[in-house]
């Protein structure tokens, strides 16, 4: 017997990048946020290809739960094309043999950056959002030790502080990304830079939706059927933004969240966000015999 | 014959004591803070508290807003559902009493103050922790709290730190009287204010006492102050209660040397 039977083959990195040891990690650490939801757990963030501040956060909680039999899907700001998702899925595949995909349907991991599709997620889908600041009372309080102390006596009284002076400076809130949300009715968590009209679909949501940030080594969770609700006054109602009734100029579908594409004669025009949505809508109205599943906003409302 | 006046007992003498301290003792290391200190403040009272720095009046006064444990001592207040001593509160329920029960102001307004936010959202705050979750409530109470407080309406949306040490004051005056409080604490409130700002704060905090009959513990080193405010004085000296009594008692007929020493210092 040579020590080569009793070892591993030579391979140029372990299955799905990271080493075993930082995996058990990574799982024990995704436990721990699904048993608490939104309490933000440190973690050890390894080095992966890529810099910090490029989701860096979500790549290493996609690479712990990747298997052969996963399908992946990439969102950049909507979009599964741009350069950052596109490199992410190819290297999510490389590392781990998993099918890469566009379709929000296929799809059953799902990394985003600013969107969640806008096609309602199943059970057995995960969202996988990456976060530049995983931190809601910053704005509040630059001790993060002090931060700490304030999640756990619940002191949120600063958040909605800032909105009250929001309200009395602007007569309406301000907030634009990142609207933070109460889960589970005890901690208050920056749901990643999605807008506004991406939060509702967080609550009692079927799918199970991880929030990393690689940078500052903090992620939470907001487990299956787990409540999430923005702060807001009692008679300021939340408003998402007022997309209900824009119209996408290339696939002529309305209701859903836009781009909006300036013009050369100074107007602009609209564009789904979700650009693979936009792509079946197009399909569809060519003839193709093309899936859309059920949709979170319908007819620009959400249902409640 | 006139019919007998009806001879009532002294209010104080009907009515058990709002808040009562008793054996409270602290230790920092070698320096004794407070030693053995007993008081007891009734409903709708002032009590004044003097001393010379570092005699323990503050330290008694942040046991009061239960900043710090003693090491030993018993701390109640007779509120409904807050029986026993408060001393062993965990940090949650502490944290609740101070915001809903106990008001207090500081000498310094950075203390009690966050600079940065409107002075309204600074008394909006106080509500918010108490659970007030309507916009409209929030403005509407915060803005009674600055009138009752006399603070100018027109800056009420201006920061604290734009604004001069009086009117810093009574934000946080307005801050402490937002959830109308059992218990009102004044740490130094008029101090580092020149003398005619002092007496129009003085004179704020006594209309609020004559209107809201709310109970107010005041510290002061100047004997002024505690003269004009307080109903009951207790002189400390090196962590100790050296006299107690009607503030007219001490101030015309002081028994003990050092309070002797400290109305003629000031007289």
């Amino acid at each position: 017997m040579t020590l080569a039977t009793l070892t591993k083959p030579w391979a140029a990195f372990s299955y799905g990048f990271l080493d075993a040891s930082a995996k058990r990690e990574m799982r024990r650490k995704m436990l721990k946020a699904i048993a608490v939801p939104g309490c933000q757990m440190p973690y050890a963030s390894r080095e992966v290809p890529m810099a910090r501040g490029w989701g860096t956060g979500g790549l290493q909680v996609t690479l712990t739960l990747l298997k052969p039999s996963s399908s992946v899907k990439v969102i950049d700001q909507g979009a599964d094309d741009s350069v950052n998702a596109a490199s992410i899925r190819s290297f999510l595949s490389k590392v781990s043999g998993a099918a890469e995909t566009w379709d929000t349907q296929a799809a059953t991991l799902i990394q985003s950056r600013h969107r969640i599709p806008e096609e309602r997620l199943r059970a057995d889908q995960v969202l996988v959002l990456q976060v530049p600041n995983p931190e809601p009372l910053r704005p509040v309080e630059p001790n993060m030790s002090v931060a700490r102390q304030m999640h756990a006596d619940a002191d949120y009284g600063r958040l909605w502080l800032i909105l009250y002076e929001q309200m009395v400076r602007s007569g309406r809130i301000m907030e634009g990304a990142a609207y933070p949300a109460l889960v589970n009715r005890r901690h208050v968590m920056t749901p990643s830079p999605i807008p506004r009209w991406d939060v509702p679909k967080l609550h009692m949501a079927e799918h199970l939706t991880f929030l990393s940030a690689g940078r500052e080594k903090r992620l939470y969770a907001v487990p299956p059927f787990t409540q999430v609700e923005p702060l807001v006054f009692s008679d300021v109602p939340y408003q998402v933004e007022d997309h209900g009734a824009l119209r996408c100029h290339r696939s002529g579908v309305t209701g859903y969240y836009m781009n909006e594409i300036p013009q050369d004669n100074g107007g602009s025009v609209f564009e789904l966000s979700d650009s693979n949505l936009g792509i079946k809508a197009i399909r569809r109205a060519e003839g193709a015999q093309v899936e859309i599943g059920p949709t979170w906003y319908e007819n620009g409302k959400m249902p409640q | 014959m006139t019919a007998a006046l009806a001879l009532l007992a002294p209010h104080l003498m009907t009515t058990p004591p709002l808040l009562t301290l008793q054996g409270v003792s602290r230790r920092y290391g070698d320096v004794v803070a407070l030693e053995d200190v007993s008081a007891a403040v009734y409903p709708g009272e002032v009590l004044g508290i003097v001393g010379e720095s570092g005699s323990g009046k503050s330290t008694l006064l942040r046991m009061m807003n239960l900043e710090d444990t003693p090491d030993a001592g018993d701390y109640r207040l007779a509120l409904p559902d807050l029986p026993g001593n408060l001393f062993v509160l965990d940090r949650f329920a502490r944290r609740m009493l101070c915001a809903t029960r106990i008001g207090i102001v500081y000498q310094n307004p950075h203390l009690g103050l966050l600079m940065k936010h409107t002075s309204s959202g600074n008394v909006a705050e106080r509500l918010l922790i108490a659970g007030e979750r309507s916009f409209a409530a929030l403005r509407g109470r915060a803005r009674d709290a600055l009138e009752a407080s006399e603070f100018p309406l027109n800056r009420m949306d201006a920061r604290p730190f734009e604004l001069s040490g009086g009117m810093q004051q009574r934000v946080q005056l307005a801050k402490a009287i937002a959830l109308e409080p059992a218990l009102l604490l004044l740490d130094e409130p008029t101090t580092g204010l020149d003398v005619s700002v002092q007496a129009l704060v003085l004179d704020t905090l006594k209309r609020l006492q004559r209107d809201r009959a709310i109970t107010m513990v005041i510290v002061s080193h100047d004997l002024g102050v505690i003269r004009t405010m307080a109903d009951r004085v207790i002189v400390m000296r090196r962590g100790r209660v050296v006299e107690q009594g009607l503030a007219d008692q001490i101030f015309q007929d002081p028994q003990h040397d050092y309070t002797q020493q400290l109305v003629h210092a000031k007289l």
